[in-house]
């Protein structure tokens, strides 16, 4: 099996590896670059534990293989801090006990933010469903649905002060919703 | 195994016509991956199509759009206008999976995995979608109910890939649905699944029709006594019985862990019904 060389961008650094063509970007992050913040709850896209985004986008890396990134931004869970402060969303997890285990959270944390930075106003049934990919088995969704919901407001509540600071700047990003929950049929 | 992601069409062909073995076209990998994972698949040959200049594009094309084989699911419902166009075809796809799965998953990988109860395909095929096949003997536009020939299987010979879908333009007054019954309401696949499309005339009477239905035989049907049940109609209730009993007869299903032969058959008939309502109020505007 011959070995791939693969340049990427992780969380802003430059990074550089060599993986066998089997696998995943997951097995990559976990087992060759030591970040082990990504988990494998089912290494089969079913339960989102192992999100990242690649070039902004929200997937499991469980499903892209270690040897198609070169070229590519990935953001992991690693990438979320600024160093000791934590993310909004991380910090209101914490507050809210949105977590048990544990071993779903950076794969919520990291869908979360995708959906925040998408729509800052999301209704719950949005939450719910562009969360629907990431499964749970000890909270019961509904302190992680709450955490994501307040950190929405409080963003909210933050853009709203910073643009009456500075009426000249930009509004909030253009509003794109999950609309899944208009869509689900039968 | 090999991993390539050649840059031009014609390096794709010339790899895929030249190895031995296994070879596997990978778009969006959210069923290559998990079939490699559990050993379903040992490809020899991996060949990444994403960095094909083209592939990502949507590209409006004789008044409808070409979809390249690499454009997600998100990319297509960012896009709008095609789901303006074919909201049937959009939907479908949209249904696919969790948000994750949306980033990557592509309608033509849909198409050929060539599983009997792929969303976007029914809705394809409904909409009168073609499939351009690319290979090292000449470029082909087929229907798309001729990709998919049984599980697993397509009609696509050695070195040929699919390098982009085409939906076309509709006719006005033309509207389109899929439904898909899942015992829950995210993250499950089609028990049975029906997609039509429709024209009406000024007064509101079907003048063209094509339904298709998913997860009942070894592959998407396209039936034309379906179609034939409601042609001519207003979709009244005459029509929509004929139209469900059409569904019912052409339904062959088996049964297995998500659902019976009996209730296939029976719900073929309810989801027909229920999507042509829908097609049909899209269609009046
Ligand atoms: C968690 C999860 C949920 C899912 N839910 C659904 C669902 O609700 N409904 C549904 O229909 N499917 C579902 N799927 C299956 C899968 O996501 C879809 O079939 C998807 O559309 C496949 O597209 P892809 O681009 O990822 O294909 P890939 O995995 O890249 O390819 C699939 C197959 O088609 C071949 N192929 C791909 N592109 C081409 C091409 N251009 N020419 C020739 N051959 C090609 C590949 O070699 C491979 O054999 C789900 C999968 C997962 C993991
Ligand atoms: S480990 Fe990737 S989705 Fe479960
Ligand atoms: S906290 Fe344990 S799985 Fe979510």
């Amino acid at each position: 099996m011959s070995a791939v060389h693969v340049s990427t961008k992780i969380n802003g650094d430059d990074v550089e590896f060599v993986c066998r063509p089997d696998e995943s970007l997951l097995d990559v992050l976990r087992d060759r670059l030591g970040m082990t913040g990504s988990k494998e709850g089912c290494g089969t896209g079913d339960c989102g534990s192992c999100s990242v985004t690649l070039d902004g986008r929200l997937v499991c890396s469980c499903l892209v293989m270690g040897a198609e990134v070169g070229g590519h931004e990935i953001g992991t869970i690693e990438g979320m801090a600024q160093g000791d402060k934590l993310h909004p969303l991380q910090q209101k997890f914490l507050e809210g006990a949105a977590l048990q285990c544990g071993i779903c959270t950076p794969g919520f944390l990291i869908a979360a933010r995708a959906l925040l930075e998408r729509n800052m106003d999301p209704t719950e049934t949005e939450v719910r469903y562009w969360l629907a990919g990431n499964l749970c088995r000890c909270t019961g969704y509904d302190k992680i649905v709450r955490a994501v919901m307040d950190t929405a407001k409080d963003m909210r509540k933050a853009a709203a002060k910073s643009s009456a600071k500075k009426p000249a700047a930009k509004k909030s990003p253009a509003k794109k919703t999950a609309k899944k929950g208009a869509r689900h049929a039968a | 195994m090999r991993y390539e992601a050649p840059d031009t069409i014609k390096a794709a062909v010339g790899l895929l016509s030249k190895a031995k073995g296994t070879s596997r076209i990978l778009a969006g990998g959210t069923d290559l991956l998990v079939q490699m994972r559990s050993g379903m698949v040992e490809p020899d040959l991996v060949v990444n199509i994403k960095g094909i200049p083209g592939m990502r594009d949507i590209v409006a094309d004789k008044g409808g759009y070409r979809i390249g084989a690499a454009v997600s699911g998100a990319e297509l419902e960012e896009h709008g206008k095609v789901g303006q166009m074919w909201p049937g075809v959009v939907e479908a796809t949209n249904l696919i999976g969790s948000t994750q799965i949306q980033g990557r998953a592509t309608m033509v990988g849909n198409l050929c995995n060539a599983s009997p109860a792929a969303d976007s395909v029914p809705a394809m095929i409904a909409a009168g979608a073609t499939a351009r096949v690319v290979g090292p003997k000449r470029t082909r536009d087929v229907p798309v109910e001729s990709i998919a020939t049984a599980p697993g299987k397509t009609s696509l010979a050695k070195g040929e890939f699919v390098s982009s879908v085409f939906l076309p333009k509709p006719p006005a007054r033309t509207g389109s649905a899929y439904l898909r019954f899942i015992p829950r309401t995210e993250m499950d696949i089609a028990v049975v699944a029906a997609g039509i499309a429709m024209t009406l005339n000024a007064k509101g009477v079907i003048t063209a029709a094509r339904v298709s239905l998913g997860a009942v035989a070894a592959r998407a049907l396209l039936v034309d006594a379906c179609a034939e049940a409601i042609i001519g109609s207003t979709l009244d209730d005459a029509a929509l019985d004929r139209l469900a009993a059409a569904a019912s007869a052409a339904a062959k299903p088996i049964t297995d862990k998500r659902g019976t032969v009996e209730f296939r058959t029976k719900v073929a008939g309810v989801l027909a019904r229920r999507a042509a309502v829908i097609a049909y109020d899209r269609a009046r505007g």
